[in-house]
């Protein structure tokens, strides 16, 4: 593809900052991720799948400054037993953490496999996302997977008792951070995965999930609450036979999110669930959240779902593109796709473009997708049974948004994010 | 020449949830002749000299022409639009023709006798009573001959040309114009200038923008404040020369608290090459006024091996201007090779309301990106938008479709649903829905499902001694049920058997 020179520039520029040296296996994945950015070029605000989100925040050299919120309650995941990672501004913090070492599960830091010559994570690291680029490009990943030299690859070989917990922590305004991890789960394994924390003043994550034959993963994540940050996230994950993924992410505040998830289910009987809620308010500070999800089934008698939920007001901004492709030969595909937006005000704006592609006939496929106020007879219903206005918002918000959360399966994580969510809501109630 | 008297060859009975193939509609499509008429051609290819002859033949004044001229420039720089998922070979503009004419219509034969017997023979194939025939034909005095009945004045759009429009003096007493847009250009020029290029400006899309600069013919319709068209208006469309594109276009104003309904059809011969249709229609709705427009497209689709059929580019747009405004479309979309269609509505009048219901049914290599664009942007405005879509053989179908709702457009309503059905292994159902909303007192929803002939339902029926053939063809009746409804009486019924015929041969 022809780019016209200033954007050319502008990604020669960005490559300019690519690692050198390393072991071959990732001198390998990086170059092979180069060709691929060069031959897709950077996103525009005129490629179709950038319709409702504006990249260029996302792709400019200079990084618009955003401060670390100070913090006025208990930091997420706190009283969950876990192996914490800890992240500064998208590097590892290896005195922070705990010890990388935990029963069944192997983990290193990225930086460290990087050095050696051959290693297994180069059946994944970029593997995935390449296989992510077609047939949408997302240059920002492969630009990722050039450039970031910071990560964890982590391999699960049976039921690991504890959640990996990855915690990443914004302090230089400035920041702008960029990190790759790999997970495998060998089959039956199980792992979970949390994340939370803004990472940095700008933050481009990809995680690149494989999970093998009877493997299970669960992936839980609380995307931090700084406002002028921006995000762009990708996950790319491949199921075998009976594996199980299952993704939920919470967002509130965050100047701009863009989460892209990227899911093939190539084995039968693989389940896969990518849920999320996200709550903004455009009053002080801008917030636009983007869900981009992708969900191919490659394999017979599979089983789909995606649940998205957005409450939005005073000019916040919500977006979901949504996918369920059926490849030839994917019979007894079970794919449900919901979108739905919450709407507080007038000024709130909501783009969906919720979409199917289907080349089996023996599918059952559905999505639905709805936009709207509160309901005024919900709202009269509580008020008339005594529960005060504030309050009957509130509860009528979290109902809406129950449907998302229930897809966490763990209830200690879920009751934490839950109650996230309602002292967000009521830091905002008068 | 035709192939309507092939028989079809029945697969040995297995018994099967669903059958891969479907029997080509191509097979049996029964319009597939085409009349060996004398025709006057201008010259092939495109350029400003070609367009100035266009608008030279219809004689129309220095402002359409020039318009015409714009719109040509512009469409010089345009790039064809490649979003839609429909696959084709770029298409070469230079080599088609974009003004055909029958030759019999220069002088006006007396009586039948001196008609071209072969544009006759085309009539009746068509299935156009004698009557008509005559009017059509352009037969002098043929108004005043005794109607059998039938009550729907037509006007047949002939390759390029507008061949002939029926019940024209009754509709002019109600105050009702319905001629082809070229004579409403010598006899309403005042009418046709304030309207045409209103609602799909020249400068709107690539194929609209092309029609804009070659359009040879098309319907023109006026219904005056407060009058209720006495009948129901139709259209014909036929393209048969080769290698002819065919450009129409229609304009339809519905002035103040009046109503019409509108029925369009098409066919075209089966030809191995491909033929592009670009027509544009517009129509104005306003205060009070309701128009409803029903299509029944039944252009050559090709034959079972993908080869040939129509190219079937068509802009489609309603504006309802003014307060309590009210359109609805409703189409059933059997033919063509490739349609790119998005029959839309701009709800600009507080509470106007728009409507689009349409079946879509592709067979063999049939590809069809089709759906609608609901715009609300006056208060209270309201869409509805039902959506079925059938996919068998080696097609793709697509739906797709916007719903936006601007930030003044308080208390505004949508409701959407698109259903699609796949019969066959081979072939593609999507949906690809945009939903655009900015503001929170308007509740907009959206469903779709995607799935295959319910085994319930069939076992229902074959249970009862229907063969599996009529069981399909029920179950799929019943799917697009609610759209069929939707139709006027004289369409319902062929749309009713087209659904069967389309699907002929899909199971057993």
């Amino acid at each position: 593809m022809a780019m016209p020179e200033t954007a050319t520039d502008a990604l020669e520029a960005r490559l300019q900052a690519a690692p050198s040296g390393g072991g071959a296996w990732i001198r390998a994945a990086r170059a092979a991720a180069e060709g691929r950015l060069r031959a897709m070029g950077l996103p525009g605000r005129r490629d179709e799948y950038w319709k409702y989100t504006d990249p260029t925040s996302l792709i400019s050299p200079e990084v618009a400054p955003a401060e670390a919120l100070t913090a006025d309650e208990a930091p997420v995941f706190d009283g969950i037993e876990r192996l914490r990672v800890v992240f500064v501004d998208g590097r590892l913090d290896a005195a922070a953490s705990d010890p990388l070492a935990l029963e069944y599960l192997e983990i290193e830091p990225l930086s460290q496999v990087a050095e050696v010559d051959i290693h297994w994570a180069a059946e994944v690291f970029g593997q995935l996302e390449a296989r992510g680029q077609d047939p949408v490009a997302r240059p920002l990943a492969a630009l990722n997977t050039a450039l970031a030299t910071e990560g964890l690859v982590i391999r699960a070989k049976g039921v690991v008792p504890r959640p990996v917990s990855l915690v990443y922590v914004h302090e230089r305004p400035s920041s702008d951070a960029m990190i790759h991890h790999v997970v495998r789960v060998e089959p039956g394994a199980e792992l979970t995965l949390l994340e939370n924390g803004p990472a940095a003043a700008r933050f481009n994550k990809v995680l690149e999930v494989d999970v093998a034959d009877g493997g299970r993963f669960h992936h839980v994540r609380a995307q931090g609450r700084d406002h002028d940050r921006q995000a762009v996230t990708h996950l790319f994950a491949r199921l075998g036979a009976e594996a199980l993924f299952k993704s939920f992410t919470l967002t509130v505040n965050g100047a701009l999110t863009r989460n892209e998830a990227v899911v093939e289910l190539l084995g039968d009987d693989a389940v896969a669930h990518v849920a999320g809620a996200a709550a903004g308010d455009g009053a002080e500070h801008p917030f636009h959240q983007d869900d981009t999800v992708f969900v191919t089934h490659a394999a017979e008698r599979c089983e789909s779902r995606q649940v998205f939920k957005k409450v939005l007001r005073n000019g916040a901004v919500g977006v979901f593109q949504g996918k369920i492709l059926v490849r030839p030969g994917a019979q007894k595909t079970d794919g449900y796709q919901i979108s739905q937006a919450l709407l507080l005000d007038g000024d709130a704006e909501f783009y969906a473009k919720p979409e199917l592609e289907i080349y089996a006939d023996d599918v059952k496929c559905s999505h639905g997708s709805t936009s709207g106020g509160l309901d005024p007879d919900a709202l009269f219903y509580l008020r008339s049974r005594g529960v005060p206005e504030a309050e009957a918002q509130n509860m009528l918000v979290l109902s809406f948004l129950a449907e998302a959360l229930a897809e966490i399966e763990d209830p200690r994580l879920r009751e934490d994010l839950e109650a996230r969510l309602e002292a967000w809501l009521r830091r905002r109630t008068r | 020449m035709t192939a309507t008297d092939k028989t079809a060859e029945i697969r040995e009975g297995v018994d099967r949830e669903t059958v891969e193939t479907v029997k080509s509609v191509g097979e049996r499509y029964k319009y597939g002749f085409e009349t060996e008429i004398e025709t006057e051609y201008a010259p092939k290819g495109l350029n400003e000299d070609i367009v100035r002859l266009i608008s030279e033949k219809n004689g129309e004044p220095e402002w359409l022409t020039e318009w015409r001229l714009r719109a040509y420039r512009r469409w010089v720089q345009m790039k064809e639009p490649r979003w839609a998922m429909v696959d084709y070979p770029p298409i070469d503009y230079q080599d088609q023709y974009y003004y055909a004419k029958p030759k019999s219509m220069a002088q006006k034969p007396k009586s039948l006798d001196e008609v071209d017997p072969k544009l006759l023979e085309t009539y009746e194939k068509l299935g156009i009573p004698l009557r008509e025939q005559m009017i059509l034909a352009g037969v002098e005095g043929a108004e005043a001959a005794p109607s059998d009945g039938r009550r729907v004045a037509v006007d047949a759009v002939f390759d390029s040309v507008s061949v002939g429009t029926t019940f024209k003096e009754e509709l002019a007493k109600a105050g009702v114009i319905f001629c082809s847009i070229s004579e409403a250009v010598r006899e309403h020029p005042e009418l046709v200038r304030k309207y045409l290029g209103s609602v799909v400006p020249y400068s709107d899309n690539f194929f609209a923008t092309l029609n804009s600069a070659v359009f040879s013919d098309g319907s023109f319709v006026y219904v005056p404040p407060g009058v209720r068209c006495p009948m129901e208006l139709s259209t014909y469309f036929r393209i048969n020369a080769e290698k002819t594109g065919q450009f129409e276009r229609t304009l339809i104003i519905a002035d103040k608290g009046s109503y019409v309904s509108y029925l369009e059809g098409c066919t075209a011969p089966q030809r191995d090459t491909n033929q592009l249709h670009a027509a544009v229609v517009e129509i104005v709705v306003l205060e009070d006024a309701e128009v409803k427009y029903s299509t029944v497209q039944n252009w050559f689709p090709g034959d079972e091996e993908g080869k040939g059929g129509i190219y079937n580019f068509v802009t489609k747009r309603a504006d309802c201007r003014e307060a309590r405004a009210k359109v609805m479309w409703t189409q059933v979309e059997t033919g063509s090779a490739v349609t790119w269609k998005y029959p839309s509505c701009i709800l600009r009048g507080e509470e106007s309301q728009g409507e689009f219901y349409s079946i879509a049914i592709t067979n063999n290599y049939q590809q069809a990106d089709t759906g609608t664009k609901m715009i609300h942007l006056g208060r209270n405005t309201r869409s509805r938008i039902v959506s079925k879509g059938i996919s068998a053989g080696h097609a793709q179908n697509t739906y797709r479709g916007l719903v936006s709702v601007h930030p003044k457009a308080r208390g505004s309503r949508n409701y959407t649903q698109c259903d699609s059905l796949l019969i066959g292994d081979k072939c593609g159902a999507h949906t690809v829905p945009y939903i655009e909303i900015k503001n929170n007192s308007s509740r907009v929803e959206h469903e779709a499902t995607t799935s295959k002939v319910d085994d319930d339902q069939l076992f229902y029926c074959r249970q009862r001694g229907m063969d599996e053939e009529e069981a399909v063809a029920l179950v799929v009746n019943g799917f697009c049920r609610e759209v069929l409804q939707a139709l006027p009486m004289e369409f319902a019924m062929e749309a009713q058997q087209l659904v069967a015929i389309s699907l002929e041969g899909s199971v057993g």
